[in-house]
């Protein structure tokens, strides 16, 4: 089964309908043994057990960049190979990385509040957060206004590479910015100095984290196609009213 | 010099507009595009223009520059003007021939759409059939080979259609090409019909 | 005469005679600096401390605004089509529109801020400093803005759409901007890093800028 075959729509959709339950299955399992390792994690010395929302709020931020890139890779197979599926996967893609960057905004949040007393904090690592998801935000709006879908994938794929270039920028911006203002580090996420014991259930998690992204993306392309095809049923039923 | 196309397919919107649209324009010839609306002329045009993605098919002008591409060796004139409405008739063609590379200055070409005692005045301020004929001073302004032309006679009444029809003669007589979207003559005898829109 | 003159010549015409240009886009930075007292207070003390932060934002929202009619009205006439098909690499037309477009709208702000600088009371020898941070900051402003103006043209939105698309992409120029304004005044960090990647963000957005923005049109309007 090489590479080309996911490149026709109906093949495609035939292998995610074998894969899927596989998929459903493995990232329930994870999530299972993740959490459970994470709940018997030692608590931090310091933060007590609000350090266990590192678990989710860690792996959320992983992912929000993670699906920036994999939007990135997309925006290339639209516009430079011109693959089929590559508009499909790119706009599947921008929601979950949204939602992701989201989560570890709130679990950031919420991490913040009992060890620093307010809901927010201008830090480094959640302010860049918070500009990602203002460009998630924005790629949205290029798919929500645009007529064609076809229009609006490629104006998509082009702020999504536009984003990618500047991510780095902005990421080192705003470190800067930050030490600017607050010369006290903030947040310490474990930093360089994780124990073992709790590292492993990030790993696992962020692993589960991953396949939960994988197996929503897939879905969601699944049902871009679909909308597709009765998109183009429904224009080829006019086009036959016309003639 | 030959513009030849094989197979032209056009997708806008999801949609397939065309299919399978082939055609040769030798110098000299006119090539009119009919059809009912939204059977693609325009966008055959487009197409030919380098303004709509050919989804399959080839196109080229052979004879040509090599290596330019056909965008840059044609001449569009489309439903729009493309006149800025605050700028004097004479400083629109004046940008134009000035873009598009031209180094002839463009008073005979208004002479000949009899806009010159209209020069100075503002864009705004001419009718449909004015700013039409401003738009063929344009072509005429700046030489290029391949003309093509999106329903050229519109706003247009009989005595600027029959100056028209000389201006395109003319150009097909010093081995200029034309393709024109028409719904009816244009005073082109002797031109080559493209049916569009046919199952 | 160059084609790319003649597209610059061009645009400032356009900008000036249009009216809306030049003096908008100054009026609007004038109207944000007024309202900043009424919603912080008149306190001079205060007014001076965020002076600076406060016309960075105002020039940047006005050179904003002013962007979303760079592209529109070669949509709408038609002229688009043909700018597309010259022998002028369409990255150059693009990039000589924003040129025009940031000396009709960019260099007006550049030029009213330090009589705004006086109205927040920003200190009086540091107005030249921050005058200087806008001028090779609005550029970036500019030439980034342009890929949210031919993203918006192609989709047929408006500024809004242009807005939130531009605006995380200038977060860069804005943290730098500021912080050069205020290293010049009182700050801890001194003047000349800051200002630098500040010129460095511009001068990349004169590259940057233009590819996308060309990509943008290119893509979108086929």
């Amino acid at each position: 089964m090489a590479v080309i075959d996911f490149a026709n729509p109906t093949r495609f959709l035939r292998i995610v309908d074998r894969l899927m339950p596989w998929l459903i299955a493995a990232t329930v399992m994870l999530f299972a043994i993740g959490l459970y390792r994470a709940m018997n994690a030692p608590d931090d010395y310091q933060q007590g057990a609000t350090v266990k929302i590192m678990f989710l709020h860690v792996p959320a931020a992983w992912l929000g960049m993670f699906g920036w890139a994999l939007m990135s890779v997309a925006a290339l197979g639209t516009l430079v190979w011109r693959h089929p599926l590559a508009d499909v996967s790119g706009k599947a893609a921008a929601p979950i990385g949204a939602a992701f960057t989201f989560i570890c905004l709130v679990t950031g949040s919420l991490w913040g509040r009992p060890t620093w007393g307010t809901y927010w904090v201008w830090d480094a690592r959640l302010t860049s957060m918070l500009v990602l998801l203002l460009l998630y935000l924005g790629v949205l709006a290029l798919y929500w206004t645009a007529e064609e879908p076809g229009r609006g994938a490629r104006a998509a794929a082009i702020l999504s590479l536009v984003g990618a270039v500047n991510l780095p920028i902005i990421k080192f911006s705003v470190d800067w910015w930050n030490t600017l203002h607050q010369p006290a580090s903030v947040f310490r996420v474990g930093g360089s100095t994780i124990d073992p014991s709790l590292l492993t259930p990030l790993l696992i998690m962020a692993l589960a984290f991953t396949l939960l992204f994988v197996t929503l993306h897939l879905a969601a392309m699944r049902n871009e196609i679909l909308r597709r095809r009765v998109r183009n049923m429904r224009l080829m039923q006019a086009q036959e009213a016309h003639a | 010099m030959e513009l030849q196309a094989e197979g032209l397919t056009c997708n806008r919107g999801g949609r397939e507009v065309f299919r399978n649209v082939s055609f040769k324009v030798p110098a000299g010839a006119a090539l009119i595009v009919t059809g009912r609306n939204g059977a693609g002329k325009s966008s055959l045009l487009r197409m030919i223009g380098g303004l709509v993605r050919i989804a399959a098919g080839r196109l080229s002008l052979d004879g040509g520059k090599t290596d330019t591409p056909i965008a840059e060796q044609a001449h569009y004139l489309g439903h729009q003007d493309a006149m800025k409405t605050s700028l004097t008739v004479a400083e629109n063609l004046q940008f134009w021939t000035r873009f598009l590379g031209s180094r002839g200055d463009f008073g005979p070409a208004l002479e000949l759409l009899d806009l010159a005692p209209l020069a100075d005045l503002p864009a705004a301020y001419l009718s449909a059939g004015q700013r039409r004929r401003l738009s063929i001073a344009r072509i005429v302004a700046v030489s290029r080979p391949l003309w093509l032309l999106d329903e050229p006679t519109s706003a247009l009444d009989a005595p600027s259609q029959t100056r028209l029809s000389e201006i395109m003669r003319s150009h097909l007589a010093g081995g200029g090409l034309i393709v024109a979207a028409a719904h009816g003559a244009i005073g082109l005898d002797r031109a080559r019909e493209l049916k569009l829109g046919v199952a | 005469m160059n084609p790319l003159a003649a597209i610059l010549v061009r645009d400032m015409r356009l900008a000036v005679r249009v009216g809306g240009g030049a003096l908008m886009g100054a009026l609007f930075f004038l109207i944000v600096i007024t309202m900043t007292p009424f919603a912080v207070g008149p306190d001079l003390a205060l007014l001076a401390r965020i002076g600076p932060a406060i016309l960075w934002l105002g020039a940047l929202l006005a050179s904003l605004l002013a962007l979303d009619r760079l592209f529109a009205t070669d949509h709408d006439d038609g002229s688009l089509d043909l700018l597309m098909m010259s022998e002028v690499p369409l990255e150059l037309t693009v990039a000589a529109k924003a040129l025009a477009h940031w000396l009709t709208t960019g260099l007006p702000l550049v030029v009213i801020a330090p009589l705004l600088g006086l109205m927040l009371n920003v200190d009086m020898h540091a107005l030249g400093w921050l005058t200087l941070t806008l001028a090779a900051g609005t550029p970036a402003l500019t030439f980034t803005g342009l890929i949210g103006a031919a993203l918006s043209v192609a989709l047929r939105r408006g500024g809004l759409l242009l807005a939130v698309l531009v605006l995380p992409l200038t977060v860069p120029v804005l943290i730098f901007g500021v912080a050069a304004a205020n290293a010049a005044i009182a700050g801890p960090t001194p003047f000349g890093p800051a200002f630098t990647i500040l010129c460095a963000l511009s001068l990349a957005s004169l590259v940057l800028g233009p590819f996308a923005a060309t990509a943008a049109l290119r893509h979108g309007l086929e």
